[in-house]
């Protein structure tokens, strides 16, 4: 299908973006990489007025360190995220993640803003920033606005941006200690059947603040607060990955799709919990 | 005189100077393709063109309401809309049977239907504007009632009472059923040392064309013409489809396909909307294009493979097949497909199963049946996976069930190498095949000790691979009996017309076509050979049905066989015709000369007499100076068709090496084989691409692909995010290793070689899966081999 018809402009600045919200109000949709939105269009899912590119505004880019805070600007690419030195120190997560997002074509163009704003239920990204605690920066008219990663993906493909907001950035505290990455996709590049982003300390031979988080298996990245208890203050161990794979009953009730039945979902997050944390099994021995 | 012989064709370079058949030509074409410099149907751009889209329905099955199109001719634009009842004033309906196929029906088709949506998907109103964008707006301006019907869509309950009879005028939804027997199947079952069976479920897929179905039609009102440009793969047959229902003479109708991208068979088929866009030029006088979309073609392409299939086999202790006994029920959508009409698919199950193997006792039946879905028809390798799954699942049950080793129970029952003639149990008739050839030889390229230890000692760390093997038999160059004898204007005739020009170079116009797998570097190989000039001077038209000579296009692997032949001996016909000019020019008799890389030379010792370049001029500027008598038309046509046998069947074995993932049910491809004899090789790297092509669509149809319907008819998989294509990621090492029977049909030898990888990789891929399963106990039989399946058969989920 071709797009429906519609004005394109391209921001410079933060001003500009705010110029263009005032003059034309919801009609305005944001730009980044477009490798989601510039697929709906083709779909003619959504009709917006005005398209408004972004990816010219210099504030929005670059990687910085900020304290005891990785700073990460919305325009970072995925390709970029996979090979920038900081984040490769400070969250070597995000940097995992990167080879299980599509393609190279599409890593060369999308965004981590993008990637966040879209809110995918599927998508990696979501489930790192809610794993590792980030904070999406927010701007408006009326300046920046700090939310948690966990309270940002409020529904399927919803997020909590109010009108007239964008993101700037997202925040990433300093990696813990042990965080991976795991998914079960048909073919490489494809959004995961089932996935798990994962963080924790080890603490005197004991899981401290576990973040297990599921993609593809709900509305949104899952963090699973019942397997968190089952493993935080344990030693991770064979009975303790076994008592957070059981508790995944609580956690998730994944929707059925084309892949298959909810039950098979819940079963693959179990396989991926198994994989991750049996991985941590010898570190965490030999700091206990 | 010169003679090119079966034998000599096969010589090396060395031996046969301007030798090209056998060796791997680059493809004269290639580089246009991969430069974008290629000239599709979406790149021909007309005067007063206007362009197409389609209101399609959201229902399987719906009684067509009120249309109103008030709003949509309100959108800048919009030229016209055109409902059913518009086109039907100038287009008839066709109904898609074949007379050889006793008992068929089907209901007549309209481009547009007239009262009734038959399947989600169906093109129903179109609209016309001046642009696609324009149309797209107009049709979503359209306020049509759709009044929904009771959905017919699960095949199995197709028959039974209480079915919705999708068209009440043919009295039920069966379509088509035959039943072959022979020798005495009940006996043979009853004195059997082990019978095994297993229902095989073959998923609905589609071809994926990378270029969508295309065309433009341009009616001319000042000469009552309609040319067509078409993204086809059988112009000829098109011409005449498109004249019988406009009510035109064929000789007024053109059909022109310039760069092909892809057919798999899905461009053999008309098309409701293509035969509409047709109709709406006829009645515009101006040219109408229409370009399916993604989302279009995966509802509205063919679909094929929709299978359920029973089969039962009969072993003896030696592992000797008794009989085979298998059912097969196929659902088709709503119509069979004009003209090849989609009983073939379940018939080629009927003539297929049991292929390769010598036993005396068969039943095999096929019911075909109407459901509310896209309509099915040929697509690559017709019949054959499904034929290949079951007839080889059932042999490595048979050799489970015997504790007898794979491959050893395929040595003892595949059709030895001299019994040929043979006539298979199906009736089919072996002209030459190399089963036992082509076996060692896959022995010889898969190291299975190797391969089993490997296995063995994966195995004891909890890693589960399997190795499967899958013989097939392949029908390629198709006679008259295919379509011809059920009454189908489609010819198993081709033609080739070769001249040369004053400048010695050459030009063949053949009948047969290119989508992209090489058709006219073979063409181009077999012409310079047989007339003794450099590859590079021979240029290839195709496509077109007002400058080639008659012929059916390409499918069923007849380019080479049929397309490639006819070549050949316009082409030695031609090098007859230079050498007697020659022979008049030098005062030489004919036969004392030859014609090497563009020379006229002494047979005897080569020296060079002349150029054709000269001879060119001279025929051309300076025919004053000839002989008066002399014949000197420099072009030569000719035509094959096939005469002795109905089908070339070609054959051959794949090998599949697999690991299964138990705990998520995800498999890996390690690597994959195929040993196949498609006679005379034209081009060896062509027919490896070919193979592994073939292969990696094989592999689609076992492991990725599938066109997913809810209970009530609603395609699921619309995009290429949901419909999984193979992808090069997933894709194992394919080794391709080939055994030479040519066919003594024709001077060139060649069969088809399009459709053997296809046929046998998803037999091969389910059999190496089942035996990585088998120390846990499970099976699989119904593809896709999804994640979802594998973990169910593994009881790991219910
Ligand atoms: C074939 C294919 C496969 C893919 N596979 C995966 C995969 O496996 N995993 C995965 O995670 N992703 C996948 N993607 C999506 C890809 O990662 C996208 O790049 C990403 O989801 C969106 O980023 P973008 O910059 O392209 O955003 P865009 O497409 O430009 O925008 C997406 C949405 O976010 C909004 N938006 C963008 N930036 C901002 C901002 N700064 N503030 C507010 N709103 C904003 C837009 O308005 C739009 O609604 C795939 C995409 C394709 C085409």
């Amino acid at each position: 299908m071709k797009w429906p018809a519609m004005t394109y402009h391209r921001a410079t600045s933060l001003a500009d973006v705010w110029a263009a919200f005032a003059a034309h109000g919801p009609s305005v949709t944001i730009l980044a990489g477009g490798q989601t939105l510039l697929a709906t269009l083709a779909f003619r899912l959504s009709e917006p007025g005005m398209l408004l590119d972004i990816t010219r505004i210099p504030e929005l880019r670059g990687i910085t360190l900020q304290g005891q805070v990785l700073r990460i600007g919305a325009l970072t690419r995925h390709v970029e995220l996979g090979r920038d030195l900081l984040v490769r120190q400070h969250a070597p997560l995000l940097a995992q993640a990167v080879p299980h997002i599509a393609h190279p074509a599409i890593r060369n163009r999308g965004t981590i803003g993008g990637s966040l704003a879209y809110a995918d239920p599927a998508a990696e990204l979501p489930a790192c920033a809610v794993a590792l605690d980030a904070v999406v920066v927010a701007a408006s008219t009326a300046g920046e606005r700090r939310i948690p990663a966990s309270a940002f993906f409020t529904d399927l493909l919803q997020n909590a941006l109010a009108p007239g907001e964008i993101i700037v950035a997202v925040e990433i505290p300093i990696q813990p200690s042990l965080a991976a990455i795991d998914e079960v996709a048909r073919r490489s590049g494809d959004y995961a059947m089932a996935g798990l982003a994962a963080a924790m300390r080890v603490h005197d031979g004991r899981v401290v603040a576990p973040r297990l988080v599921y993609f593809g298996v709900g509305r949104g990245p899952v963090l699973a607060g019942a397997a968190c208890r089952a493993l935080e203050g344990r030693p991770l161990t064979a009975e303790s990955i076994a008592a957070a794979q059981a508790a995944l009953t609580t956690d998730l009730d994944p929707p059925q799709d084309l892949h298959g039945p909810s039950e098979m979902k819940r079963h693959l997050a179990r396989v991926l919990t198994a994989r991750v944390l049996n991985a941590w099994l010898r570190p965490t021995e030999m700091a206990a | 005189m010169n003679q090119i012989t079966p034998a000599s064709i096969g010589l090396s370079r060395e031996d046969l100077p301007n030798s090209y058949i056998g060796r791997s030509v680059p493809r004269p074409n290639a580089p246009k393709l991969v430069q974008g410099r290629a000239t599709y149907t979406d790149d021909v751009v007309l005067p007063r063109m206007l362009h197409t889209a389609f209101l399609r329905s959201p229902c399987a099955h719906a009684r067509i309401g009120a249309i109103e199109t008030a709003a949509a001719m309100a959108v800048p634009g919009v030229v016209r809309v055109f409902t059913g009842a518009d086109i039907a004033k100038v287009c008839d309906p066709w109904v898609a049977t074949l007379d050889h196929l006793k008992g068929m029906k089907s209901a007549p088709q309209y481009p547009l239907p007239l009262h009734r949506a038959t399947w989600q998907g169906e093109p129903i109103v179109a609209v016309l504007a001046e642009t696609r964008a324009a149309a797209e707006d107009g049709v979503a301006a359209l306020a049509v009632t759709f009044e929904p019907l009771p959905a017919q869509t699960d095949m199995e309950s197709a028959l039974a009472p209480g079915a919705v009879v999708i068209h009440p005028e043919l009295g039920d939804n069966l379509v088509f059923t035959r039943t072959a027997e022979t020798g005495d199947v009940a006996a043979a079952f009853a004195a059997a040392h082990k019978v095994v069976e297993a229902r095989f479920v073959t998923g609905r897929h589609t071809g994926v064309t990378l270029e969508p179905r295309s065309i433009i039609a341009d009616y001319n009102r000042a000469d009552g013409t309609l040319t067509v440009h078409h993204s086809t793969q059988a112009p000829h047959m098109m011409q005449g489809v498109f004249a019988k229902q406009l009510r035109m003479a064929e000789g007024d109708v053109r059909v022109i396909c310039k760069d092909v991208g892809g057919s798999f068979g899905i461009k053999v088929h008309v098309y409701p909307d293509e035969v509409a866009v047709a109709a709406m030029a006829r009645i515009m006088g101006r040219p109408v294009k229409f370009i399916a979309d993604r989302f279009e073609a995966f509802a509205s392409d063919i679909h094929a493979r929709d299978h359920r299939i029973h089969g039962r086999l009969a072993v003896d202790a030696e592992g000797r097949v008794l009989a085979f006994d298998v059912d097969d029920l196929t659902g088709i959508g709503p119509y069979s497909v004009y003209p090849r009409t989609s009983a073939i698919e379940g018939n080629q199950v009927v003539n297929l199963c049991g292929g390769p193997y010598d036993f005396r006792n068969y039943r095999c039946t096929t019911t075909v049946v109407l459901q509310n879905k896209a309509p099915t028809c040929q697509y690559r390798a017709v019949g054959h996976p499904i034929a290949t799954a079951v007839t080889e699942g059932l042999m490595d049950l048979a050799a489970e069930a015997l504790g007898m080793d794979p491959i050893e129970i395929r040595r003892r029952n595949l059709i030895r190498d001299d019994a040929y003639p043979y006539t298979s149990p199906a009736g089919m008739r072996f002209e030459g095949l190399s089963h036992h050839a082509s076996l060692d030889k896959l022995l010889q390229m898969v190291p299975v000790a190797r391969i089993r230890a490997d296995q063995a000692e994966a195995r004891s760390r909890g890693v589960y691979r399997g190795l499967g093997i899958a013989a097939f038999i392949e029908l390629t160059n198709p006679s008259p009996f295919m379509y011809g004898i059920g009454g189908a204007r489609i010819s198993a005739q081709d033609g080739c017309t070769v001249r040369m020009d004053p400048d010695g170079s050459i030009v063949a116009s053949s009948g047969v076509t290119e989508q992209g797998q090489g058709t006219e570097a073979i063409l181009a190989q077999i012409v310079a050979h047989g007339v003794g000039v450099a590859v590079e001077r021979v240029k290839i038209i195709t496509g077109d049905t007002q400058t080639t000579p008659y012929g059916g296009g390409t499918w069923a692997c007849r380019g080479a066989g049929i397309g490639g032949e006819a070549a050949l001996q316009s082409a030695i016909a031609l090098k007859q015709q230079l050498l007697d000019v020659a022979g008049a020019m030098l005062q030489a008799a004919p036969d004392s000369l030859d014609i090497v890389l563009g020379r006229i030379v002494d047979k005897a010792g080569g020296a060079e007499r002349m150029t054709l370049h000269e001879l060119g001029r001279i025929v051309y500027f300076r025919g004053d100076t000839l002989p008066r008598e002399l014949q000197r038309e420099l072009v030569q046509t000719r035509h094959f068709i096939t005469k002795e046998y109905p089908f070339a069947f070609t054959n051959g074995i794949q090998a599949s090496w697999v690991e299964v993932d138990p705990a998520t049910g995800m498999v890996k491809l390690l690597e994959h084989w195929c040993v196949e004899d498609c006679g005379r090789i034209v081009n060896p790297m062509l027919v490896d691409e070919q193979v592994r092509g073939g292969i990696v669509q094989g592999i689609g149809g076992a492991l990725y692909e599938h066109c997913i319907y809810d209970a009530q008819g609603n395609l699921l998989t619309t995009t290429l995010a949901d419909y999984l294509v193979p992808m090069s990621a997933e894709m194992p090492e394919m080794h391709v290793g080939h055994v030479e029977t040519p066919t003594r049909e024709s001077l060139l030898g060649a069969k088809g070689a399009g459709e053997a990888g296809t046929a046998g990789a998803p037999g091969a891929i389910m059999n190496a899966i089942n035996d990585a399963l088998r120390p846990l106990g499970a099976r699989v039989h119904e593809q896709p081999f999804t994640p979802e399946r594998i973990l169910r058969a593994l009881g790991t989920i219910a």
